[in-house]
């Protein structure tokens, strides 16, 4: 929906007044958040941009309050976080706030990542969005590996080492860079107090780019609005909603913060790092499995990374691998079903990556890791050439009507 | 709505991926027990954990170390503070003197757990190459947890009553120790305990079960203190949170109404 | 709706406590707010320190004349008046006069005065002298001459028996 720049609005509040008029961030919110006219058909799938925003504070805030307490120093590290979990007030609650945070934050985006790929989000004039989302995936993943390697635990050390490890896939430099990475000849001391203070640092650029990404909406019928009939101010409908969208949510997120802390993570972690010693299995946390099993599929280590790394930039080119001219699946009787795949086939890989790669599940991953890259590269130019969409209504409000009437 | 469900389904599918546990096809199952502290309304059985901590502090100490608690910590199982300070001044604990010479001074409260040996090398010299774990986050760094605990402490085999293909196909010699639960069966440490070892001073039967039990409880408390608190306050969170979000949605509906 | 809007404040507020109460000082930091002291060793006339909250505290056990001297000065003449009878009660309202327990920091600027090991000045008041600014304390600690404020503070403390004081 395009600006008004029509009259600028009266603050009854005199202070409220002379801020604005120097500096606009009260017209800026009551424009941005509250008379906002936003699609009036947004669904439940809607509520996940805000939530993934609460749950980005709620980490920085846990974040901050952790590394008043935290030493990133390998002999002290281990043992600063238990004291947190023992000594500081409410110090468990925060780190278990923490911990569980980066796992439904993960959730949150992947929900919202869904809904952009069913509802056609990423199509124009959204392409610079989804980019910028993708950006902020990679950001949030970096900083997630960044961040588990600081408890200094069996897993931290030996996920850390295997990934950075990657990059010596690299040719002629590859070795160079990961001595650059480690500041050593391993995974130490210097790798461990750098890799906190990018920990620190990822978050606000996320917050910088978060900034950019907000901008408009796609809506569940993907065709845009055409009239005030079509939409409802931001603010109370869609506060309101989010609201109470977030609550369950988080009653989910405290249910496992409470009761069950512990379930998403691996026990080996509680071990303190051993360079002498290598756990059974080196697992990622769950939301870095899919890419962790598509990294083992390929039996070449050069070729694994690079089908890892491929395996996130191509979701920057979606928008142009995409070639229907509808947006959402709602009208694209053939290729909804194909997202549903696509996430069936996330979950295999995932699935795939809790495990060793030995028997079945080998098989699993590479066909899983090739369904994926042919969904993309292959299923979308064609299908959006050759699927017959559905006809698409003359408007949101007709639409909504049209239910109701129902 | 029927969207919203499905994906529900799949986002805690999703999560439900993390909690997968590589169970070895061969291995036997872990012996489930019931543990007081177990469920969102576990505590921990204070005289259990007291039992625990004397099993602790008679038979594991000599090896384990439970270097991130300190003596203070120990008020929490209902000892009182002049009772802590007793039996933190039986043990000597190394400290600099006034001329700045290595001295050993009686703890304190405030100090940590002694350590059997001065660092991990000793440890691993004195016990044949493997220093022995520290214990103070052990429930929580094993697999199954208490349950896992408590199977390998009640899971030693002797040797005469093995099976020959055992024997044969985890190459078990006299002088090692076969346990049913650890992985690989052959485990550096003998067992430690056995019926009647520990003179209980409330009169409870000291079997080995019963010792089990006890120390595993009282390690539980050692790795998860805060558990009680945990779960109160996560039951009053999650109340709190359903009445809000029922009111939240009575207002949602409020604010909509003339939209549907 | 106004119901909710409380509710919802309600749990903001409930949220925020924990995270402003984490800054408060932890388990470990208050398990060493107090010190107990074995004064046996410290012989008539001598004095030592020791470390308190990260502060060195000084204890003197102080000599017959050291003692009449305090008592003698007149209130008048202090610039921070106080009785030497009210720095030597511990919290059990025993008064000890040979024992004299002060915060070994300067009440101007923060420096720790010297007097306490043999051979240090001690000022012209025979207590402490603090060589920042030339401040001069007396055999009960209390302030003479020179910038600081106020006496030498005296922490709670408590004699469990003849020779074991815990402080703080």
């Amino acid at each position: 929906m395009a600006s008004q720049h029509g009259a600028p609005p009266v603050f009854n509040n005199k202070v409220v007044a002379w801020i604005d008029h120097r500096l606009p961030i009260f017209s800026y919110l009551e424009k941005e958040y509250h008379t906002f006219p936003t699609p009036r058909n947004f669904n439940y799938f809607w509520n996940f941009g805000a939530i993934a925003t609460v749950m980005l504070v709620l980490m920085i805030v846990t974040g901050i309050v952790l590394a008043m307490n935290y030493t990133p120093n390998s002999e002290l590290a281990f043992d600063s976080v238990e004291r947190i979990m023992r000594d500081v007030p409410s110090g468990w609650l925060i780190r278990y706030m923490h911990m569980t945070g980066a796992s439904f934050f993960f959730a949150a985006v992947y929900v919202h990542i869904f809904r952009g790929l069913y509802y056609g989000s990423y199509k124009a004039p959204r392409e610079l969005l989804w980019m910028l989302g993708v950006v902020i995936l990679l950001l949030m993943m970096a900083t997630a590996f960044l961040g588990y390697v600081l408890p200094w635990g069996q897993m931290s050390f030996w996920g850390a080492t295997v990934i950075t490890n990657l990059f010596s896939a690299i040719p002629v430099v590859g070795d160079s860079i990961v001595t650059w990475l480690w500041g050593g000849f391993a995974v130490d001391n210097p790798t461990l107090n750098r890799f906190f203070a990018l920990h620190y640092l990822l978050p606000f650029i996320i917050v910088a780019v978060v900034a950019l990404h907000v901008h408009g909406s796609n809506n569940p019928l993907g065709i845009d609005p055409k009239g005030p009939q079509d939409t409802v101010p931001f603010h109370p409908y869609y506060t309101m909603k989010d609201g109470f969208g977030l609550t369950v949510f988080l009653i989910i997120y405290a249910a496992f913060v409470f009761f069950a802390p512990n379930s998403l993570g691996e026990p080996v972690n509680y071990v303190q790092a051993n360079p002498l010693v290598t756990p059974n299995e080196i697992v990622p946390e769950w939301y870095l499995l899919p890419f962790y099993a598509i990294l083992r599929s390929i039996p070449d280590k050069l070729g694994g990374v690079i089908a890892m790394f491929g395996s996130i930039a191509l979701l920057f080119v979606l928008p142009w691998l995409d070639t229907s001219r509808v947006r959402s699946c709602t009208f694209r009787p053939i290729y909804k079903w194909f997202v549903f795949v696509l996430v069936i086939d996330v979950l295999v890989l995932g699935y795939c990556g809790a495990h060793p790669p030995e028997g079945g599940f080998v098989i699993a991953s590479r066909l899983a890791t090739i369904y994926y890259f042919f969904h993309f590269l292959v299923l979308l130019p064609i299908l959006g050439k050759i699927e017959r969409p559905l006809p698409l209504p003359p408007s949101i409000a007709d639409a909504v009507l049209k239910k109701k009437a129902v | 709505m029927r969207r919203s469900i499905v994906s529900g389904v799949l986002a805690l599918a999703a999560l439900g991926m993390g909690t997968v546990a590589i169970a070895a096809s061969d291995e036997p199952e872990l012996k489930e027990q019931h543990w007081h502290f177990k469920g969102p309304f576990g505590t921990y059985d204070r005289a259990a954990a007291q039992r625990g901590f004397q099993v602790y502090k008679e038979v594991c100490s000599a090896c384990h170390s439970l270097n991130l608690l300190s003596y203070r910590n120990l008020e929490q199982l209902g000892l009182n503070e002049a009772q802590v300070k007793g039996i933190a001044a039986e043990f000597q604990v190394p400290d600099i003197g006034d001329d700045g010479s290595a001295i050993e001074r009686p703890a304190r409260p405030s100090d940590h757990f002694k350590k059997p040996f001065p660092n991990e090398l000793a440890a691993a010299a004195a016990n044949g190459g493997k220093a022995p774990p520290d214990l103070s986050v052990i429930i929580k760094a094993r697999s199954g947890g208490p349950d896992y605990v408590y199977s390998l402490l009640t899971g030693y085999v002797p040797f005469d009553q093995l099976k020959p293909e055992q024997i044969k196909e985890f190459h078990v010699t006299k002088d090692d120790n076969f346990n049913l639960y650890y992985p690989g069966h052959r485990i550096a440490m003998p067992p430690p305990l056995a019926d009647g070892k520990v003179q209980y001073v409330d009169g409870t039967k000291n079997t080995l079960d019963q010792q089990v039990r006890d120390v595993v409880e009282f390690l539980a408390w050692a790795s998860e203190p805060h558990l009680e608190e945990r779960n109160r306050t996560g039951i009053r969170v999650i109340l709190f949170l359903l009445a809000l979000s029922g009111l939240m949605y009575a207002v949602k509906r409020q604010v909509w109404a003339d939209q549907h | 709706m106004v119901a909710t809007g409380a509710m919802a404040a309600v749990g903001a507020i409930a949220t925020a406590w924990p995270f402003i109460n984490n800054l408060n000082p932890a388990a470990d930091t208050l398990a060493l707010s107090t010190v107990e002291v074995n004064v046996k060793a410290i012989a008539v006339g001598q004095a030592i320190t020791v470390k308190w909250r990260g502060k060195p505290v000084f204890i003197r056990h102080r000599t017959p004349e050291e003692i009449k001297e305090a008592e003698a000065v007149k209130l008048s003449e202090l610039p921070d008046p106080a009785t030497d009878n009210s720095r030597v009660t511990d919290t059990a309202k025993k008064v000890r006069p040979e024992w004299l327990i002060v915060v070994g920091v300067c009440t101007h600027l923060g420096c720790v005065p010297l007097g306490t090991k043999e051979g240090d000045p001690r000022g012209e008041y025979g207590g402490w002298f603090c060589p920042c600014h030339g401040s001069q304390y007396d055999t009960s600690g209390r302030i003479r001459k020179g910038p600081a404020p106020k006496n030498l503070l005296v922490p709670d403390y408590l004699f469990s028996s003849d020779t074991l004081v815990k402080i703080g």
